[in-house]
């Protein structure tokens, strides 16, 4: 049976989504799996709402995932994890980062943040991680590595620890980054 | 790889030798990727025309070329285009249109696929990874042995998504000799009506091969269902039915193979086409007599995906099992914090009665609140030509109101000097306003003919704007350059402008926040809000930054996005704003 996995990266323009979702479709492919992967580039990104997807399994054909059928949404930033929730399949994980930006919309006073964001998704979705990330790496030495933390958060989500995480960050991020990034990682998979 | 890493890998692997192009999402990877390899040449051309004539000369040179651009470039370089057509080539000559369905980064969502029959060209389109780097091979290949160019479509979804690929060996394809022939490669009028009827002669040629080359191709399953489909649709198509339908896929979208066509449509009982956005492939099929639907159930607008033809062929869907009460706030994209443009909208926003006449790059989003300074925005270089326009109808209308216009460095490269010869020429006493950050931007920071490196990192002369600007005639006393991150100083510059009754250029210089030497220069200045002395009046808010909030009645600054650019600090009229770090 061809079972298909479905990851929805899901944060604000500059986050990093996109090289935690290069660090997890590397690993994958290493591991002999069939990988899609996503991403949104240009106007999105200056700080607008973006998505990164990753499909894994046997054989992939559509590199993007429907409304109720992804097993895990990681959410960089909490109020784009209610944004994204619909995505959510049954029993699917949501992985949080506890980080607030407030987009120009709330800036000039057109819109609230919402608040309870935690509390409502923990209500909500049975299978709720939610982590402070950016604290965890900023503890860690730069609050950049915390798309890795959410990663490790997730490779747990999916079980696939099995897979040499170490390699692959070590072949993604700049030489000097290599180190914290692995703690980063090990920080999360710890959550 | 991407979509793009791949084509970039098929045209080198193809023996491909220059390749020109102007950046434009979703394209710009492809000669990214493409500049490193060896034994090529890669340049960014100022735009999509030049890049396309680099390519073209260089093809009637006998270099397999390639110039890659983003479907609304397309439009640009049309010129050349429907005559090389004519032409035909002497090296493998591939053209990519990078179309953006869903207009991600886009001001349309013109189906590309049309320019084929319109230019009379040969047409192929990939649906992954494999099929760009392989269609890549092929497509040069259809060129030599049909002596036409090829357009290779891709859509975001192709360009952008990663799948395996399997890397392939490079043929050794040596620039051919140049042999003078001006009945090919002179498009006078005489040679011209010859090679018409050539072209309508290669068409049937390459009809037949579409009929029977590996890029079309018949997959059989269950034969209640048909499916005629091409590029990332046929993803979609094959996640939504897997083995319970049958498809021909299209890999050569122009000329379509009719045979093929009418023989998949004998074998099964209801034929579906899916595509994305224009009913191309529904249209030929149908003007052949073939019953079948498609656009009846597939929109015509917006991006496609499996989830909408699951609604629309099977009428099913994935449950959605949660939902929240909790409303994410509208996230539109912003300037960056720290953008230097973010000083010159600041400044203009003040005057109410002026008109902005935007352009295509990170500089739309002057439009955005708080700063809503943009009116209009068509194309690259609109800016400057329809600001004159926008003069013009003040002046037939005895309207009061002054015409400001916006374009960044490489915007004004690629046709905005054009814009600003006109207005000098014809008298139209409007603000042009060069943003100039050092980088093409919203791309993702390519260099340009102002940067003074070129796309294969090699020193370059730099193109002065401001001589460009002094040249085309607009007169000394009439150019301001300044650094848009010192308020007072931009402020004066847009006050002169604005009472000034001739045409008048600001240039603003400062580099784009982005690009990593000032990220690494600028990484421990930042700016601190003295919450003692803030009176909660919240106007540095109205300078719309980013890295500003006002949370739990206290304004405060994220000290991880700020750059220190200091433009909140000039802002605030309480003095209760701090610069820290050097």
């Amino acid at each position: 049976m061809n079972e298909v996995k479905n990851i929805l990266f899901v944060g604000v323009g500059g986050q990093g989504t996109i090289l935690a979702s290069k660090i997890l479709s590397e690993g994958l492919m290493k591991h002999g799996y069939d990988v899609k992967m996503s991403e949104v580039h240009g106007m999105a990104q200056r700080g607008g709402s973006v998505t990164t997807q990753v499909r894994y399994g046997e054989k992939v054909y559509s590199p993007l995932i429907e409304k109720g059928n992804a097993d895990v949404i990681v959410a960089f930033e909490k109020s784009e994890a209610a944004r994204y929730i619909p995505y959510l399949k049954k029993g699917g994980y949501l992985v949080v980062n506890d980080y607030e930006i407030h987009p120009v919309t709330v800036l000039i006073g057109q819109e609230k943040y919402p608040e309870n964001v935690n509390e409502s998704l923990r209500e909500t979705v049975e299978n709720t991680i939610i982590m402070d990330a950016a604290k965890i790496a900023e503890d860690l030495g730069n609050i950049k590595a915390q798309n890795v933390v959410l990663l490790g958060a997730l490779i747990k989500a999916l079980g696939v620890e099995n897979i040499d995480w170490n390699e692959v960050v070590a072949g993604l991020v700049p030489a000097k980054a290599v180190e914290l990034n692995k703690k980063a990682l090990a920080k999360g998979m710890e959550a | 790889m991407t979509g793009n890493e791949a084509m970039a890998r098929g045209a080198y692997e193809a023996g491909c030798k220059v390749a020109s192009a102007y950046p434009g999402t979703p394209s710009t990877e492809i000669l990214e990727n493409f500049a490193p390899y060896e034994g090529v040449y890669a340049e960014w051309a100022p735009n999509e025309k030049v890049a396309f004539e680099v390519a073209s000369g260089a093809s009637i040179g006998g270099a397999r070329a390639l110039t890659t651009m983003k479907h609304v470039g397309l439009n640009v370089a049309a010129d050349p285009l429907f005559t090389m057509a004519y032409e035909g080539v002497n090296g493998g000559f591939v053209v990519v249109t990078a179309d953006d369905p869903g207009m991600h980064s886009s001001q349309n969502e013109q189906d590309n696929r049309l320019f084929a029959p319109h230019a009379k060209v040969a047409m192929v389109e990939p649906t992954d990874s494999q099929e760009c780097k392989d269609f890549m091979k092929e497509a040069f290949e259809i060129s030599e042995k049909f002596d036409t160019l090829v357009l290779f479509r891709s859509t975001t979804r192709i360009s952008h998504s990663k799948t395996i690929v399997e890397l392939g060996e490079k043929i050794d394809a040596e620039v051919k000799p140049y042999v003078k022939n001006v009945q090919k490669y002179v498009m006078i009028p005489g040679h011209a009506k010859v090679k018409h009827y050539e072209v309508e002669e290669r068409l049937e040629a390459l009809r037949e091969y579409s009929n029977t080359c590996s890029l079309n191709k018949i997959e059989m399953g269950d034969t209640k269902i048909g499916i005629i489909t091409s590029g990332i649709s046929y993803q979609y198509a094959k996640e939504v039915f897997g083995d319970e339908a049958s498809y021909l896929k299209i890999g050569m979208c122009y000329p379509l193979p009719d045979k093929l066509i009418k023989e998949f449509a004998g074998k099964v009982e209801k034929l579906y086409i899916i595509e994305e956005n224009e009913p191309y492939l529904e249209n030929a099929v149908k003007v052949m007599g073939i019953d079948c639907t498609g656009k009846e159930l597939i929109p015509v607008c917006g991006e496609l995906n499996p989830e909408i033809i699951r609604k629309a062929l099977k009428g099913e869907a994935f449950e959605e099992v949660y939902t929240t009460n909790v409303k994410a706030p509208a996230r539109p994209p912003v300037l960056c914090p720290g953008c230097p443009h973010r000083g010159i909208f600041y400044a203009v926003s003040k005057y109410k009665d002026i008109v902005a006449s935007g352009d295509i790059g990170c500089y739309t989003l002057g439009m955005m609140a708080p700063l809503n300074v943009t009116d209009t925005v068509i194309c690259m270089g609109a800016s400057v030509s329809a600001g004159t326009g926008l003069q013009k109808a003040n002046l037939m209308g005895n309207r009061e109101g002054k015409i400001f216009s916006f374009l960044g460095d490489s915007t004004f490269f690629h046709s905005g000097i054009t814009g600003l010869i006109n207005a000098v020429y014809n008298d139209s006493p409007i603000v042009t306003c060069i943003l100039d950050n050092r980088i093409t931007g919203m791309t993702g920071h390519q260099e340009n003919p102002g940067t003074g490196r070129t796309l294969q990192g090699k020193p370059a002369p730099m193109i002065d704007i401001e001589k460009v600007v002094l040249s085309v005639g607009i007169k000394p006393e009439n150019i301001r350059v300044v650094d848009p991150y010192k308020l007072a100083e931009t402020e004066a510059a847009v006050k002169d402008a604005y009472n000034s009754t001739e045409p008048f250029v600001i240039i603003t210089k400062q580099p784009c926040a982005l690009i990593k030497d000032v990220i690494k220069k600028r990484v421990n200045m930042k700016c601190n809000v003295i919450t003692d002395k803030c009176k909660n009046c919240k106007m540095c808010l109205k300078s719309g930054c980013p890295a500003l909030s006002f949370k739990n009645g206290v304004v405060s600054i994220d000290k991880n996005m700020c750059n220190g650019c200091e433009l909140c600090k000039q802002v605030c009229k309480f003095n209760a704003i701090e610069k820290v770090g050097e």
